[in-house]
C-alpha cells in the first residue's frame, strides 16, 4: 500500500511515472540531465560493446531521486550532483561498483578521488564539473570585475539588468559568501542579515531564471549569475561577456556517474563507467556540454576553445571552488522560508 | 408460474414496469461506468492521496514520513518564531495567493472587455460569415501554449519586434521595458485564454433576438441603456461561463508568469511546484494545492448561486 501510494505521488511530482524499459541482454538505460550527453559518445559505446543504449532526462536531483527511490525504475545509470550522492548512498540506492578497482581508474585526476561525497571513489566517477559564478558584459560595465557586489550591490550600469539563477541554494550561498558567513548557516542574526541583503538587491534584478544563455544573448540582461559552461555558450554569441571569479568565493559542483543498486544491466553499467574513464571519451563529454571532466589526459582530445576557455581554466589567485555539502533539514527549512519571503 | 397466473393484470403491468426500470437503470450505470471509472481513477484517487499527504510530515530529501501532522496547514498562515518557538501570523503565503488571484481577476476583466465586443461583432455578422470568424478565434489553439507564450516574449522584449520598429521610426530612442512586468503577465494571460471568453459569449449573443434591441431603441432607450438592460442581461450565462473558464486556468497558470514575469515573484502554481522540488516539502505542496482547490470551489459556488438568483429576477 505504502509503496503504491508513494509511487502515485511521485508521478504527481514528476508528472510522468512510466516504468523504465524492460531489461534484456545487451542493453543499458541511462537517466541523466537533459541536453548533457554527447550523442557521439553513446554511439561509440554502442558500437564498441554491442549494447543498445536508451536515455531519459530529468531536470533536477529531486525529480531523479523521487523516481529512483520507488525502486524498479529500470534505469542502470544515473548522474547525481555531488550533494545528492551521499543521500543516495545512505539510502542504499547505489551499487558499490568499486570504480577504484577498475581498469581505467588510473586516469582519474587525483584531486577528484578523496571527495566528501564519495571518499576513495567506491561508488561513482566524475561526469563533468563546473563552477557557479557570474558573467558580465564588459561593453556595458568596464569597472573592476572581481566581486559578488556586482550582483548584490550593483553599479548603476547594471542595475535592473541582472538575471539571478532561480535556485534557492545558489542564491543564498552567494549572499552568504558576499557577507563572509558560513554555508549551511543556521545563525539567525546572520540569516536575517543575508535576507535583507537579498531583498534590497532584488530591486536591481530583472529576472530569476535558469535560462541564463537565452537571457544574456537576447540582450534582456547584461549580467547574470551563471554556470561556467553556460557562460562559454553565452560568450560564443555575445563576445563581450566575461566570466567573473569573485574574490568572496564561488560554488564548485560535480555531477557523478553512478550505478543503481537495482540496475537490470549491472555488467553493462560497469562497462560504461569504466569506458567513461578513458581520456578520449571524457573529452567527448566536455566538447559537447562545455564543462571540464575529471580525467587526466583528456585535454589533448578536447576542442581548443574549451580546453583553454577562461571559464574553465581558473586564473592565478582565484579562490578554490567551494563544494557545498548538503545542509541539515532545519537549515533547509530556514532557507525555504527565506526564499519564499524573497519571492513573495 | 402459479404466482403469475393468480396475480391481476395491474400487478403484472407494475412488475413489468419495475423490470424495465431496473433494466434501464442498469444500462444507465453501464453507460456511465467509463466516465465514472475515469473520474475515480484520475480525479478522486489522486486527490485522496494529495489529501493524505497534506496531513503527513515531510521526509528528508523529499517524499513523506508516515507521521500525522497538521503543520502544512499551520505553516500556511503562521510562522514559527526562530527564537522562542511561538506561532506568529504570517502573510507570506497569503500574499502569494492574493497576487495570483489579483492577476487572474485582472486577466478575466481584460478578457471580458476585449471578448465581449468581439463576440458581439461576430454574432451580428450574417450567419454564413460567422464560422470564418469563429475559426479565426480558435486558430491560435493549433499552436502549443509554450510556443505562443514564447512568441509574445520575442515580440515585446527589449530587442523585440515592437521596440525595434518603434526605435526605427524614431518614436523612442530607448527600448521600453515591457517584458518581465505584471503587465506582460496580464497580456500573456489575456492572450492565452481569450478564446475561452469569446466562445461562450458568442453562444449567448448568437441567440440574442435583435428585435428586442430594436424595440428598446423604439422606446427611446439610449445606446448604453440598451447594452445595460437588454444585451448584458441576456448574455449573462455566457459572461458567467466565460469568466469562470478564464479565471480558473489563469489562477493556476505556471508557464506564463514564469516566462513573461521573469520568475522574480512566486505565483500559486510556482509555489506548489517549488515544494515538490528544491523545498522538499511535499505535505505543504499538497496542502497548498488543496487550499487553492477549496478557494476556487467556494468562490465558484458563491458566484453561481448569486448569479443564479440574479438570473431568476430577469427570468
Amino acid at each position: 500500500m505504502r509503496k503504491s501510494t508513494s509511487t502515485l505521488a511521485a508521478s504527481l511530482a514528476a508528472a510522468v511515472a512510466l516504468a523504465g524499459p524492460a531489461s534484456a541482454e545487451g542493453k543499458l538505460n541511462i537517466y541523466n540531465w537533459g541536453n548533457y550527453t554527447n550523442p557521439e559518445l553513446i554511439e561509440k559505446f554502442e558500437k564498441e560493446f554491442n549494447v543498445e543504449v536508451t536515455q531519459d532526462e530529468y531536470d533536477s536531483n529531486e525529480i531523479m531521486l523521487a523516481k529512483v527511490r520507488e525502486g524498479n525504475s529500470g534505469y542502470d545509470i544515473v548522474v547525481p550532483s555531488d550533494s545528492t550522492v551521499p543521500v543516495m548512498i545512505d539510502q542504499g540506492l547505489l551499487a558499490e561498483i568499486k570504480p577504484n578497482e577498475m581498469e581505467n581508474y588510473g586516469n582519474m585526476d587525483p584531486r577528484w578521488i578523496d571527495v566528501y561525497w564519495d571518499e576513495g571513489r567506491n561508488y561513482t566517477v566524475p561526469w563533468l564539473w563546473g563552477t557557479t559564478a557570474l558573467t558580465v558584459d564588459t561593453a556595458v560595465y568596464d569597472g573592476e570585475l572581481d566581486s559578488l557586489s556586482l550582483l548584490f550591490e550593483p553599479p548603476e550600469e547594471l542595475q535592473g539588468r541582472i538575471n539571478m539563477l532561480n535556485d534557492m541554494g545558489e542564491v543564498i550561498n552567494a549572499a552568504l559568501r558576499y557577507k563572509g558567513y558560513d554555508r549551511c548557516n543556521s545563525n539567525t542574526d546572520e540569516l536575517r542579515d543575508v535576507t535583507e541583503l537579498m531583498i534590497s538587491a532584488k530591486q536591481h534584478w530583472r529576472t530569476m531564471d535558469y535560462a541564463t544563455i537565452e537571457k544574456l544573448t537576447s540582450g534582456d540582461v547584461d549580467a547574470s549569475h551563471s554556470y561556467n559552461g553556460a557562460a562559454i555558450r553565452s560568450r560564443d554569441q555575445r563576445p563581450t561577456l566575461q566570466y567573473v571569479y569573485p574574490k568572496e568565493g564561488f560554488t564548485g559542483w560535480m555531477d557523478n556517474v553512478a550505478v543503481l543498486a537495482d540496475a537490470p544491466n549491472m555488467e553493462n553499467a560497469k562497462l560504461f563507467v569504466n569506458f567513461l574513464m578513458v581520456p578520449e571519451n571524457a573529452a567527448l563529454l566536455s566538447n559537447f556540454a562545455r564543462y571540464a571532466n575529471g580525467i587526466t589526459g583528456s585535454e589533448e582530445f578536447m576542442d581548443d576553445d574549451i580546453r583553454d576557455a577562461p571559464e574553465i581554466v581558473l586564473p592565478e589567485g582565484a579562490p578554490t571552488p567551494d563544494f557545498v555539502r548538503p545542509c541539515p533539514q532545519e537549515v533547509t527549512d530556514m532557507y525555504n522560508r527565506i526564499w519564499t519571503k524573497l519571492k513573495q | 408460474m402459479a404466482d403469475l397466473t393468480s396475480s391481476s393484470a395491474g400487478e403484472r403491468l407494475a412488475e413489468a414496469r419495475r423490470q424495465t426500470n431496473a433494466a434501464a437503470r442498469r444500462r444507465r450505470w453501464q453507460l456511465l461506468s467509463p466516465a465514472i471509472i475515469i473520474i475515480a481513477a484520475f480525479g478522486i484517487f489522486p486527490l485522496t492521496i494529495t489529501l493524505i499527504y497534506s496531513f503527513l510530515s515531510p521526509g528528508t530529501y523529499g517524499g513523506v514520513r508516515w507521521e500525522f501532522s497538521t503543520n502544512a496547514y499551520v505553516q500556511f498562515l503562521f510562522d514559527r518564531d526562530i527564537f522562542d518557538d511561538t506561532l506568529q501570523f504570517s502573510a507570506t503565503y497569503l500574499s502569494i495567493f492574493g497576487r495570483s488571484i489579483g492577476l487572474a481577476f485582472g486577466a478575466t476583466v481584460g478578457a471580458l472587455l476585449i471578448g465581449f465586443p468581439t463576440a458581439y461583432f461576430i454574432a451580428s455578422k450574417p450567419a454564413n460569415q460567422r464560422n470564418l470568424w469563429l475559426f479565426l478565434i480558435t486558430l491560435p489553439f493549433w499552436v502549443n501554449l509554450l510556443i505562443r507564450t514564447y512568441a509574445i516574449l520575442l515580440i515585446i522584449r527589449d530587442e523585440g519586434i515592437v521596440n525595434i520598429s518603434l526605435m526605427w521610426t524614431g518614436l523612442i530612442d530607448q527600448p521600453i521595458g515591457m517584458l518581465y512586468t505584471d503587465y506582460a503577465i496580464f497580456a500573456g494571460l489575456i492572450y492565452s485564454y481569450l478564446p475561452f471568453m469569446v466562445l461562450p459569449l458568442y453562444a449567448s449573443l448568437e441567440k440574442l433576438d435583435f428585435r428586442l434591441v430594436e424595440a428598446a431603441y423604439d422606446l427611446y432607450a439610449s445606446r448604453f441603456q440598451v447594452l445595460r438592460h437588454v444585451i448584458v442581461p441576456m448574455a449573462k450565462p455566457g459572461i458567467v461561463a466565460g469568466c469562470i473558464l478564464v479565471f480558473i486556468p489563469a489562477l493556476g497558470a505556471y508557464i506564463t508568469p514564469e516566462l513573461l514575469g521573469g520568475g522574480k515573484e512566486l505565483m500559486i502554481g510556482n509555489l506548489i511546484a517549488l515544494q515538490f522540488g528544491g523545498s522538499r516539502n511535499w505535505p505543504f505542496g499538497s496542502a497548498a494545492a488543496l487550499i487553492l482547490l477549496v478557494v476556487v470551489m467556494v468562490s465558484l459556488i458563491v458566484y453561481v448561486r448569486y448569479s443564479g438568483k440574479e438570473g431568476s429576477n430577469h427570468g
